[in-house]
């Protein structure tokens, strides 16, 4: 009787150091280097870069949401970015904190090449590299590549840099939704007294 | 006969053919002006080779193809290039495009063509070459540039190629008037094309609703190995996919191109105008557009060039502009509305519809979906339109794509058949856009990080080569000040070596080195002063401790005691400086030797005269001997006398210097004992502890002062001593 005890005892004490040695292993060999939930959030940010969240690019913002910073910090990303957060977060959308700015339509930054004096200033403040240019020569922006951050616009020593709204252009433009005041010309039964 | 097959769904739609196959096809005409856009085809936009004013021919290039995936175009007819501009185009959204604006000259001359009667003596390369820059695109609607298209896939082969001349939308008719009148050309075009890829199969379908067109290739492909296949007349028959599977029984998979499973597709007028660009050396200037609807008085088919206005072409119909409620552009089911007729037809353009309202009624108001099921039945590509729809309503794009909404072709079967005339397309087409941005958007924000990312790592790394730099100069500087911390006793060592070599080498000349004990007797009698001054001030705080009675008597008199050790201790040596100091006399053997030269060489020279004298009177034979004799020896008189001047002037010029320095470097010292001594007062009676600490600091100063001028003056009494 004792032994068959003793021998059952045993038996768990054994599994157990088994698997709590597995699970050490496991942990140790397998750790997650890093927080996944910042790689996810960083992919919504919108990439600018601008800073208007309070912090210094999108990736340390995704970092301080991931440590339980509001979602509603970025202006750049708007409402989309907001929700899109917010749906991965499992949290509540809330509207766009004012203090950080207002949603503004996409934009360019252009550099009014006749007035630039080649300071490279505005070089050292584009955060993805997209002013071209030497010192006492010309800069230019490759539009492509800029994010419309504004950071270039302050230190601009003779102001020739302009934020230029993206106009919509043929190749960009896509179908809009239909509208739902086409949808609410007439109300079914009006429909059906015109066809009886 | 080859079998048909069928594909899933699909709706029968009125054709409504008939009104634009009654009259043959018609040349448009030449336009005022043509405007051609730099996009007509899918890809880049093609590079404008022309500048305005500029002459060009019919046919020639006025825009190059950009990039791999773009199409050439060329001057429909001989003219001058009026602008490069952006105009509006035939486009849903009624924008504006570049465009290239001709002026035809009336003339319709050729440029130089370069006809080949024979492609199977050319390259597929070179015949590949000739269709890309003959500007060729797909004609059913598509508009993908043709040269990429037969460009024959790396690994898997086309077993069959197709020619699509199923033209299942309603209302258009260009293909089938084509196939009517050309059938001859557009089976010569597809040989080209089969010459290209070598397929095992050519098929041309075609729908069963046109007798004619299967009348005409059925007689053009006799000797070939071209089959013609009749399909059931169904909408969307014409679709690649749908056409694909009729034929061929093959399902494209998702994401996949006919050319993946080993098929092509083509359209007729595309065959065509490839059969023209080789054997004719004719690029694509033109193409049959369709015009039909109730407001044209002569619907027909029309030869247009590219680039010709809407407004001209419909013109040439006898359009009721009054009667005209909508202008489509391509068919009922897939085409667009046109805001104005003032755009040009392009090369896509097959169809253009002007409806009365009574013809095309404004579509019936969206009433909420009753989940009847009847898109899903007439998908032909078997998708869950319903489901598509509640989704691209909810902006739940994720979920759309994942229920395949890229494969929806947009053939409007399931719009046609709702119930509640929803414009189901519309919703997909909105869902597709705003797809294709957000991973537009997407992609750029990628880039945008990436390029941070790469900025950020930069800016680390030029830190981090600047620390680098800076820490690699500090080390080397504190390595520098080490060996110098090190090395300083080697030096030292090694600099009194040679000192003591000099003196033993000096040594070994002269008896005496009297030159180094010079400043260490001046050092001496400093320090010697010092000490005194030191000892004197001690006695005085000694003495001012005792009247006091203070405890620090016992300490001072230690003090005190010290000091006179020192002050003797200075003195003796000092006393022990004083007689190695001695300088020995240096010059003055010199000088009494060379007296003593120039008094025996004077002797010697009295000593010649005489004989000289003697011989003159005697012995005349020695007389010009003795002259040379006493020549010479008044030589060496001068001689000596000049050594004897050089060696006393420098002794005497040297104590002419030194002596008169004595008093004045007296008459400094005393002043600066003076004004030591004034100082010294001053600071005794000075309260302030500021003045106090200046004074200190003055006092100090003069004492250093003092010292020196003291320092001075024992040396100038030392080297006016050793003269």
């Amino acid at each position: 009787m004792l032994t068959s005890v003793l021998i059952a005892v045993a038996v768990l004490l054994g599994l157990a150091a088994l698997f709590g040695g597995l699970l050490g292993y496991a942990a140790e060999r397998f750790r997650v280097e890093g927080n996944p939930i910042v790689e996810q959030i960083d992919a919504l940010l919108p990439q600018t870069q601008c800073g208007q969240c309070g912090y210094p690019g999108c990736r340390p913002y995704a970092e301080a949401i991931a440590s339980g910073d509001a979602i509603n910090k970025c202006p750049p990303g708007g409402e989309a970015t907001i929700h899109a957060l917010a749906d991965l977060l499992d949290v509540e959308p809330q509207p766009l904190d004012a203090e950080h700015g207002a949603a503004q339509a996409k934009r360019v930054a252009v550099i009014r090449e006749d007035e630039c004096i080649g300071c490279t200033k505005c070089i050292q403040a584009c955060p993805v590299d997209a002013i071209l240019g030497a010192a006492k020569h010309m800069h230019t922006v490759i539009e492509s590549e800029c994010t419309g951050c504004d950071l270039c616009v302050e230190p601009c020593p003779v102001d020739c840099i302009d934020m230029v709204e993206i106009q919509p252009d043929i190749r960009g433009w896509h179908w809009d939704k239909p509208t739902p005041a086409q949808r609410l010309q007439i109300i079914a039964s009006d429909r059906q007294g015109a066809t009886a | 006969m080859r079998p048909v097959y069928a594909f899933h769904g699909g709706i029968h739609p009125p054709e409504n053919k008939q009104q634009s196959t009654s009259q043959p096809i018609r040349f448009a005409g030449l336009p005022q002006r043509l405007i051609i856009p730099l996009q007509q085809h899918a890809g880049a936009p093609a590079q404008p080779l022309v500048s305005p004013g500029q002459h060009v021919l019919k046919g020639e290039l006025i825009g190059e193809p950009q990039g791999k995936i773009s199409a050439a175009i060329h001057a429909p007819t001989s003219g001058t290039i009026d602008s490069i501009a952006l105009l509006p185009v035939a486009h849903p959204s009624g924008m504006s495009d570049w465009c290239i604006t001709l002026i035809p000259d009336g003339k319709d001359t050729w440029a130089p063509r370069h006809p080949v009667a024979d492609f199977r003596q050319l390259e597929r390369e070179e015949l590949l070459e000739r269709v890309r820059y003959a500007g060729i695109v797909g004609l059913g609607g598509g508009g993908f540039p043709t040269e990429i298209k037969l460009h024959p896939p790396l690994h898997d082969n086309v077993e069959t190629l197709i020619l699509n001349g199923a033209e299942c939308e309603p209302y258009i008719t260009a293909d089938d008037m084509l196939m009517r009148e050309r059938a001859e050309e557009i089976v010569r075009g597809m040989e080209i094309m089969a010459f290209i890829l070598r397929p095992q199969t050519c098929l041309i379908g075609i729908e069963d609703n046109k007798p004619e067109a299967i009348t005409a290739l059925r007689k053009a492909v006799e000797g070939t190995r071209i089959e013609v296949v009749v399909v059931p007349t169904k909408y969307p028959s014409g679709g690649e996919k749908q056409l694909v599977k009729l034929l061929t029984d093959i399902e494209i998979p998702h994401g996949h191109i006919p050319a993946d499973v080993g098929v092509m597709c083509q359209n007729v007028g595309t065959a065509l105008a490839v059969y023209r660009a080789i054997r004719h050396g004719e690029p694509l200037i033109s193409r049959i557009t369709t015009l039909t609807g109730d407001a044209l008085a002569e619907p027909g088919n029309f030869e247009t060039l590219i680039g010709t206005p809407v407004r001209y072409l419909l013109e040439q119909a006898g359009v009721d502009y009054g009667a005209t409620r909508r202008l489509i552009k391509g068919g009922p089911m897939m085409g667009f509305t046109l805001e104005t007729p003032d755009v040009p037809v392009v090369k896509t353009t097959n169809c253009l519809i002007a409806a009365t309202a009574e013809e095309f009624p404004d579509p019936a108001p969206e009433q909420p979906c009753i989940r009847c099921g009847q898109c899903a039945e007439a998908c032909p590509m078997d998708l869950l339109p319903q489901q598509l729809f509640w989704f691209a309503r909810a902006q739940e794009f994720d979920k759309a794509e994942h229920f395949n909404l890229f494969d929806c072709i947009e053939c409007g079967a399931c719009a046609y058949v709702c119930p509640s005339s929803i414009p189901l397309v519309q919703y997909y087409r909105y869902a597709k856009g705003e797809m294709r941005e957000q991973l537009a958007d997407t992609l750029k924000s990628d880039r945008a990080r990436q390029r941070f990312e790469a900025r950020q790592a930069r800016l680390e790394r030029e830190q981090a080569e600047k620390e680098a730099k800076r820490k690699a100069r500090a080390e080397a500087a504190a390595k520098a000040q080490a060996e110098k911390a090190s090395t300083p006793v080697d030096e030292r060592a090694a600099k009194a070596a040679a000192v003591q070599a000099a003196l033993a080498r000096k040594g070994m000349t002269t008896p005496e080195a009297p030159a180094p004990a010079l400043p260490d007797r001046a050092e001496l009698q400093a320090q010697l002063d010092k000490a005194q001054e030191k000892l004197a001030k001690m006695q005085q705080a000694l003495d001012d401790a005792r009247n006091s009675n203070s405890d620090q008597v016992e300490k001072l008199e230690r003090a005190v005691a010290k000091n006179q050790e020192r002050v003797l201790q200075a003195e003796q040596a000092l006393q022990a400086a004083k007689p190695a100091a001695t300088p020995a006399p240096e010059r003055q053997p010199d000088l009494t030797e060379l007296q003593a030269q120039l008094d025996k060489a004077r002797e010697k020279l009295a000593k010649m005269q005489q004989a000289l004298d003697d011989a003159r009177s005697n012995n005349p034979a020695q007389v010009e001997k003795l002259e040379r004799a006493v020549a010479k020896n008044q030589e060496r008189v001068a001689n000596a006398e000049a050594a004897l001047n050089i060696a006393q002037a420098p002794a005497a010029s040297a104590t002419a210097a030194e002596v008169p320095d004595l008093p004045t470097l007296r008459d400094q010292l005393d002043k600066a004992r003076n004004k030591l001594a004034i100082m010294e007062q001053a600071l005794a009676d000075a309260d302030a502890p500021e003045q106090v600490e200046k004074l200190q600091r003055a006092v100090a100063k003069n004492r250093e002062r003092v010292a020196l001028a003291e320092q001075a003056l024992e040396q100038a009494k030392s080297t006016a001593t050793s003269e």
